[in-house]
């Protein structure tokens, strides 16, 4: 590797472009609303940075606390819903045999680049009152209903008078599908790099040793795949936790997340300071979690040369 | 042949994948991913207003979306942003890749850590960040067209080719740096070097990287919708207010168009990536 000043030509040649659109596009944009953060308005458009710290008091505030506190447990409970399906996955793939792993990894990274809007826009035409679910449910019912008058007990009408369409869009329930739904291969993808490293003899030997599957399972594949699970679990909860659009699009009045009242502070509500300050609280908790990940894979390695 | 082998045997011990409830919860898995895109797009080609029953094949939908005038208009913002943004955030990307893999210099690390700041901060940050620096240093509004896209393109360069500098650095890692030392050695000059030694060993990651900001660009909908006007409207945020508005078959179409075009770059780049060794990167959630 070259020192920078033994080619100062070259290095500045390659150094400067990129670096310089990364200050001034990037972090001057993002040092701008930390700025604001510390700020004031004064005017429609007027903000004025006097060091105050109004805005992240303002978001102590218990109507934003418990913002804060339902984005976590939506997250959370996305977190937990994508562990709980994403590792009998992950095993499965892990273990499939070889030329279906590829297809199988693939079919897992393919929702990812299918747009989010347009995935988020599929599950509200799924879900919808008119939708395809309660289509087929109302199709379920007239059936049920039409057997019902066969066998003569039509006049009781024990499924009620008619089809009342399922309200699965605009409550809380769906965000956290729509957020599982978005986030399960954020888990899946980890799990498997984790499970995939594993030496199977030592699987082998528990189970000849007389382990049973589940003990096996217990004592030896999830403390071995921990780096893996933490790193998936991470990967999972940040990006859930800014979440704009699932909440946004599948939301009701009561399901708004941090990054719901960002956006209103910076549109509606015209409040730049105050979302400056929710702005950065969230990168703040990012920055966090990352933090977590790196130390969890520090220890991992240290681990593995020990 | 004997019996043992002519029936199929139960799964051993650590044949998970051959078990019924493993197969049945991958199945159900990617039914569960699957089905809402598969029902959009084959919905897209139903023949029904009320877009519940099947009432045969039709192309109509996608006849009024190609005749909705400023769909089509958005559509050609997007293509716009999403070529230039590429051009540039490939260029970025290879410089900045070249650099922190040729070069030791002061404070890497942290330069490092601020180089994957775009990919890992959330969307919603960088979205009101960039509407707070535009809004902040008067970006001119109401330019001709395409300057009027200046904004997003910018937006859209910076979040992109961190991306680009990462795949291109993948690539590299695996490039014996005698080769470009000893062009030099050999009298070739810098631009020399790079152009005739890294370039085209660089290339499949290039265009892998390429590819990606190509489908990053196309694909933004939180940092755009903060970046964008009343007359400066992309692909996904005019899709976002059509949904907001209603579930129509139009959309769908629309939207199918969308995923056949991410699809095909998205297919092309891991063909490239598959073939050049590189490694894979999960995409911008």
């Amino acid at each position: 590797m070259d020192t920078w000043h033994a080619h100062r030509r070259a290095f500045w040649t390659f150094f400067l472009p990129p670096t310089a659109w990364l200050v001034l596009f990037f972090l001057a944009p993002l040092a701008l609303v930390w700025g604001f953060s510390f700020g004031e308005k004064r005017g429609l458009v007027e903000i004025a940075i006097n060091g105050t710290l109004e805005n992240y008091v303002r978001a102590l505030d218990p109507l934003y606390l418990r913002i804060f506190g339902k984005s976590f447990w939506f997250a959370a409970l996305t977190t937990l819903i994508c562990l709980a399906v994403g590792f009998p996955v992950a095993v499965a793939i892990t273990f499939a045999p070889p030329r279906w792993k590829p297809i199988l990894l693939l079919l897992t990274i393919l929702p990812f680049w299918t747009n989010l809007l347009i995935r988020t826009y599929a599950l509200i035409a799924v879900l919808r009152t008119r939708g395809y679910v309660n289509f087929a449910a109302e199709w379920g019912w007239e059936r049920a209903d039409a057997a019902l008058a066969w066998v003569g007990l039509g006049d009781l009408h024990l499924l009620g008078e008619r089809f009342e369409p399922l309200a699965m869009l605009y409550n809380n329930t769906a965000v956290v599908f729509g957020l599982v739904y978005v986030h399960l291969p954020f888990m899946v993808l980890p799990l498997y790099a984790a499970l995939d490293r594993l030496e199977r003899s030592y699987l082998e030997a528990s189970l000849d040793l007389g382990a049973s599957q589940l003990r096996t399972f217990a004592s030896v594949v999830v403390p071995l795949a921990l780096p893996g699970i933490v790193s998936g679990v991470i990967i999972t909860f940040i990006p859930a936790l800014g979440s704009f659009l699932t909440p946004d699009l599948l939301g009701g009045t009561d399901s708004q997340m941090i990054a719901n009242v960002i956006e209103r502070q910076f549109k509606s509500a015209n409040d730049w300071p105050f979302g400056a300050a929710l702005s950065f609280l969230l990168m703040y908790v990012t920055f966090f979690a990352l933090a977590l990940r790196a130390a969890a894979s520090r220890g991992r390695s240290a681990m593995e040369a020990a | 042949m004997s019996a043992a082998a002519g029936r199929r045997l139960a799964p051993g011990p650590l044949e998970y994948g051959r078990r019924a409830w493993m197969r049945l919860t991958l199945l159900a898995t990617f039914v569960f991913l699957y089905a809402p895109i598969a029902t959009l797009i084959a919905f897209s080609f139903n023949d029904s207003r009320r877009n519940i029953v099947w009432r045969g094949f039709t192309f109509k939908y996608y006849e009024k979306a190609w005749n909705n005038d400023s769909l089509i208009e958005a559509f050609v913002n997007s293509l716009t942003i999403a070529f230039v943004s590429t051009l540039a955030s490939t260029v970025l990307g290879t410089l900045a890749a070249v650099a922190l893999w040729r070069f030791r210099f002061p404070f890497k690390g942290p330069h490092e850590a601020a180089m994957a700041l775009p990919i890992v901060i959330p969307e919603i940050c960088m979205g009101v960040a960039m509407l707070a620096f535009f809004a902040r240093i008067g970006w001119p509004t109401g330019l001709p067209w395409p300057l009027n896209l200046g904004a997003i393109t910018i937006a859209h360069i910076s979040f992109s080719f961190p991306f680009v500098a990462v795949v291109v650095r993948a690539r590299l890692a695996n490039f014996n740096r005698e080769l470009d030392e000893a062009a030099r050695d050999l009298g070739a000059s810098e631009w020399q070097a790079f152009r005739d030694v890294l370039v085209p060993y660089m290339l499949p990651g290039l265009v892998a990287g390429a590819l990606l900001a190509f489908t990053l660009s196309l694909d933004d909908f939180v940092i755009t919708f903060f970046t964008s006007g009343p007359d400066t409207v992309t692909f996904p945020v005019k899709v976002y207010s059509m949904v907001r508005f209603s579930v129509t078959p139009e959309v769908n179409a629309a939207s199918t168009v969308l995923i056949a075009i991410t699809l095909l770059i998205t297919g092309i780049a891991l063909w490239l990536q598959g073939r050049s060794g590189a490694r894979q990167l999960p995409g911008k959630g």
